[in-house]
């Protein structure tokens, strides 16, 4: 098993923003998680790749326990934050040769990791140019290709197409289908088409609790459209 | 494929962090406003010309006072900036260990600090053609000065890890800075005395950056101010690494 999550809790302050969370992907799962804003999607997300601790619970990468090996259980994972942060100063290939580096591999390493992850992510020509120059949908290319580095087995994204135009969405669309082929996905989205389009199993989340956890086309079957199962397991509720 | 994994990510987060001073105006603007202000206060302040002395102790005697306000500036953004942009998400989501992360930001400052102090060389290859200075003494004071420097960035680094925002690090570490330079001039001495006795007060001066570099910077080398040193960025160090550790309890 990829990716084993079970019981999985997470409180800020009086604010149970995740609350007992279980799952398991495998490889060629694209895993769509979907649900309202504050849900619980990120705070999930980012347990699992390591940069938040849950309060209860465990997740469990290749048999690894994220919270007690955080470090083995992270060069196994690739991890895409929400808004994909970037040092805008530096070019693509200096983002990903220090990403690389920063990873633990050698230089010679790093280099062919960059040059492999650049093209699976078609960075192209602008792989020369600073990042603050490059379009929306390059940058997160760019997130994609440093996700990519150490060719990991689960990639975690965090709004991969969020604030890119059809085209770009499109393009990084067909990026997440050919990478899902081969690895286990967890993509968080909002758009529900983009479910549909890419993913091959969606995790309704709503207040910090699995709804429903089925293939895309189950939900449309029930619910006769994806946008009917989103409000009605999610209580069409809107939170702050 | 890979090599000391801790090693190497402090190596990579310590040449991003100097090619983001190099790339951006922050390093050259420091360096050019402590050339400036050393200057000035080393030549109108200090009167080394009147003194007629060969040595550099009208030089020395400002950098606490200079390193209390410039080095938090340079340090401020080492972890604020990195949690307003998110980046810092990035960081903590790759498999390197928190003390590299930590240390190769650290170091990449007190390159800068490092570089700033060897621009000041000149002035003692003036001295020698002035006359004839004790080059040890001199050399002392620049290795104390640059573990004062370390120090003061600790500070500076440990603050930047409280605060995304960081005009509030950059005043965090000043008034920590400042409180730990004052603590050791006789006029905050004097005060603490009449309040809490001469011990205490005594006691408190050991504490204080100002008592540990006064001796250095009249060439003496006393191993307790170079453990004093080393022991203060360690300890701001232990504690930047802790509050970045501490982002993972949410």
């Amino acid at each position: 098993m990829l990716l084993q999550v079970d019981g999985l809790r997470k409180t800020f302050g009086r604010r149970v923003a995740v609350d007992g969370i279980g799952f398991s992907i495998d490889v060629g799962e694209i895993v769509g998680f979907l649900g309202p804003n504050g849900a619980g999607k990120t705070t999930t997300m980012r347990m699992i790749a390591g940069y938040l601790e849950p309060d209860e619970g465990v997740a469990k990468i290749f048999n690894i326990d994220v919270a007690q090996e955080r470090r083995r259980a992270q060069e196994r994972v690739g991890y895409l934050p929400e808004g994909a942060p970037l040092y805008g100063e530096m070019t693509p290939w200096s983002f990903l040769r220090f990403v690389a580096e920063t990873r633990g591999m050698s230089r010679e390493g790093a280099r062919h990791a960059v040059r492999r992850a650049a093209q699976d992510a078609r960075l192209g020509d602008s792989i020369d140019r600073p990042i603050d120059t490059l379009s929306k949908g390059y940058r997160r290319r760019v997130g994609f290709a440093a996700a990519l580095l150490h060719d990991p087995m689960l990639l975690i994204l965090d709004e991969p197409t969020d604030g890119l135009d059809p085209n770009q969405r499109h393009a990084v669309r067909d990026l997440i289908k050919k990478l899902g082929e081969e690895r286990g996905l967890i993509i968080s989205t909002h758009s529900l088409e983009e479910v549909e389009a890419v993913c091959t199993r969606a995790i309704v989340i709503d207040q910090g609790r699995i709804v429903a956890d089925k293939t895309p086309a189950a939900l449309i079957d029930e619910h006769g459209t994806l946008e009917r199962a989103f409000t009605a397991l999610t209580r069409g509720e809107e939170r702050t | 494929m890979k090599k000391r994994p801790g090693l190497a990510s402090m190596t990579a987060i310590y040449r991003r962090e100097l090619l983001s001073y190099v790339t951006t105006p922050t390093a050259y603007v420091f360096v050019a406003v402590f050339l400036f202000s050393i200057g000035l206060f080393t030549f109108q302040v200090g009167g080394f010309f009147e003194a007629r002395r060969a040595d550099l102790s009208a030089f020395f005697a400002f950098h606490p006072w200079i390193f209390m306000v410039f080095l938090p500036a340079v340090s401020m953004r080492l972890w604020a900036e990195e949690a307003r942009s998110g980046a810092i998400e990035l960081l903590m989501t790759l498999p390197a260990p928190t003390w590299a992360l930590v240390l190769g930001k650290f170091l990449a400052a007190w390159t800068v600090a490092a570089a700033a102090l060897l621009m000041t060389i000149p002035l003692w290859i003036s001295v020698n053609i002035l006359g004839s200075p004790d080059n040890a003494a001199i050399f002392t004071a620049y290795i104390a000065s640059l573990l004062m420097a370390g120090a003061y960035l600790a500070i500076g680094s440990m603050m930047s890890a409280l605060t995304p925002a960081q005009i509030v690090a950059f005043v965090l570490a000043v008034l920590v800075s400042f409180l730990l330079t004052a603590l050791g001039l006789p006029l905050v001495l004097d005060f603490f005395s009449g309040i809490l006795g001469g011990g205490v007060s005594e006691a408190l001066a050991r504490f204080s950056i100002m008592h540990h570099f006064d001796a250095a910077q009249r060439g003496v080398v006393e191993f307790r101010s170079v453990f004093y040193f080393v022991s203060l960025i360690a300890l701001c160090l232990g504690f930047n690494a802790l509050a970045v550790d501490a982002r993972r309890g949410g």
